[in-house]
């Protein structure tokens, strides 16, 4: 797994700790601005990295020996 | 005679044994060895099947060999399934085998069992050891064969749920010779990148020796060391393999662990929404509930602070009040008083006068007879030097010294003479 991936997660496990926080009526005034300053953050974090990947359909080919990768189609 | 003769072409001859072999003996079980092994550029493969007594032609059709698990070569022991026949146009004698198996290795059935129970032995099927999926793989490896079903089922379903996502496909031979091998290179291979989150190794549905790479060992183990976390997709719901013990996760089907692998990206963008609502929604609602105690707090404090003041001006109006209470009662006091004081006061001042006059008198008497000049009243005299100290002594004073002689009236000064 890459650190990317566990970022994804850890960052959207953070934000739903923070909105249940926030939610539970617990905190000071001051604590739910910053809250909502970290929550913020995640929320642009998290949707930047549903689209920082983009499309890419391949399969690994054999080229004089190595490995290389080129588009793949499949046959409808 | 010669028109009651049943005259047979050779082709009719031949048809005629191939039917009474066919029919006569049906398909059988065979083991033997195999000699003379021709892989036919067709895909068919010819070879003899033979034992230390006897041998027999053999043919195995591509459609055939092609689910061959292992790597058939002259002088293995193998049991054939095959159906006696007898080609045509030459008149031979032949087998056409159907399926093939190692012999001394037991059947299938027996070959999965036993492996099965000695990979379970080794704890390679152990819940703890399965890796957790990663919620949303960015780059994802399958490994399949190229064409079919199965990877078309997979493409589509993962970029259905989740557009933009990379997919590198590993194709690989899925079922004959070869492809357990080939199966085990391509997982070793994803794990030696590095931007590899998921992999999907399977194929679509086939008879238990299509599927039976997928029972190999060297796949198993090469699962079971993938660090990425893999699914397996063999065949359909009803087909177990070993790759599905050892996998991570197994789906029923290439398309469901394409379900399994990816979530629906529009669903996380509204879990993800969502939250930043709630987010939002929570620290608002917070603002409107201190907003609306605002008002509240400040009768609240306006009524606290006028309640403090009226308290303390209460205070200080009964102080006030005391306090001319006590002066008016002391200035009475002090009134009821001030005639008698005045009285006393002007006695002991009368007294007091009284008293220092007489006191006067009689040091004045005193004085005056202690005093020299009382002395000098009776005729007497005081010399003095001129420095003023009063001469007792004649050799106090030397000739030529003025002296100053004071008398009852008077003073005179005069010179020293002699001695």
């Amino acid at each position: 797994m890459t650190e990317k991936t566990v970022d994804f997660e850890k960052s959207l496990e953070r934000l739903e700790t923070l909105v249940r926080e926030m939610e539970s009526g617990e905190l000071s005034l001051e604590q739910m601005i910053k809250h909502f300053e970290e929550g913020s953050k995640l929320v642009t974090l998290c949707s930047g990295k549903l689209n920082e990947v983009e499309q890419k359909i391949e399969k690994l080919v054999k080229k004089g020996g190595a490995l290389t990768e080129e588009p793949f189609e499949t046959e409808q | 005679m010669d028109e009651k003769r049943k005259i047979y072409s050779v082709a009719e001859l031949n048809r005629a044994a191939r039917l009474t072999l066919e029919n006569g003996i049906g398909e059988v079980w065979v083991e033997g060895e195999i000699s003379r092994l021709t892989r036919h550029a067709s895909g068919h493969w010819y070879f003899t099947l033979k034992d230390e007594a006897a041998a027999v032609s053999c043919a195995m059709f591509k459609q055939n060999n092609a689910s061959v698990t292992f790597a058939p070569k002259d002088g293995l022991k193998v049991r054939v399934l095959g159906q006696a026949s007898l080609y045509e146009p030459r008149g031979n004698y032949q087998l056409i085998a159907r399926q093939m198996e190692e012999a001394g290795k037991g059947n299938l059935q027996e070959q999965f069992e036993k492996l099965k129970a000695k990979l379970a032995a080794e704890g390679l099927f152990d819940t703890d050891r399965k890796k957790p999926l990663p919620m949303f793989p960015r780059k994802i490896g399958v490994v399949t064969s190229p064409t079919g079903a199965a990877v078309r089922d997979i493409i589509n379903v993962l970029t259905r749920r989740f557009p933009n996502l990379g997919i590198l496909l590993a194709p690989v031979t899925v079922q004959g010779d070869g492809a357990a091998a080939s199966i085990a290179r391509a997982v070793g291979y994803f794990n030696t990148r590095d931007d590899i989150d998921l992999l999907v190794v399977g194929r679509g549905g086939g008879s238990l020796e299509d599927l039976w790479a997928f029972n190999e060992e060297i796949v198993a183990r090469a699962i079971a060391a993938s660090e990425i976390p893999v699914i397996s997709a063999v065949g359909h719901e009803i087909d177990f393999t070993i790759s599905d013990f050892v996998a991570d996760l197994r789906a029923p089907t290439p398309s469901a662990a394409a379900e399994l692998a990816v979530p629906v990206k529009t669903e996380l963008e509204s879990q993800i929404t969502r939250l930043a609502a709630r987010l939002g929604g929570s620290l608002q609602n917070r603002a409107l509930v201190l907003r609306e105690k605002i008002p509240g707090f400040r009768q609240t404090m306006t009524q606290t602070l006028r309640a403090g003041l009226q308290q303390r001006q209460q205070r200080i109006d009964e102080a006030a009040l005391k306090l001319t209470h006590e002066l008016k009662n002391s200035v009475r006091v002090a009134q009821q008083r001030l005639p008698g004081l005045q009285q006393t006061m002007t006695h002991r001042l009368e007294s007091a006068v009284a008293e220092r006059k007489q006191t006067l008198r009689r040091l004045e008497v005193q004085l005056r007879a202690l005093s020299p000049l009382a002395v000098l009243d009776r005729g007497y005299s005081l010399t003095q030097t001129a420095d003023g100290v009063v001469v007792r002594d004649a050799d106090a004073v030397k000739p030529g010294d003025r002296i100053k002689t004071r008398f009852a009236k008077g003073t005179i000064i005069s010179e020293v003479k002699e001695q």
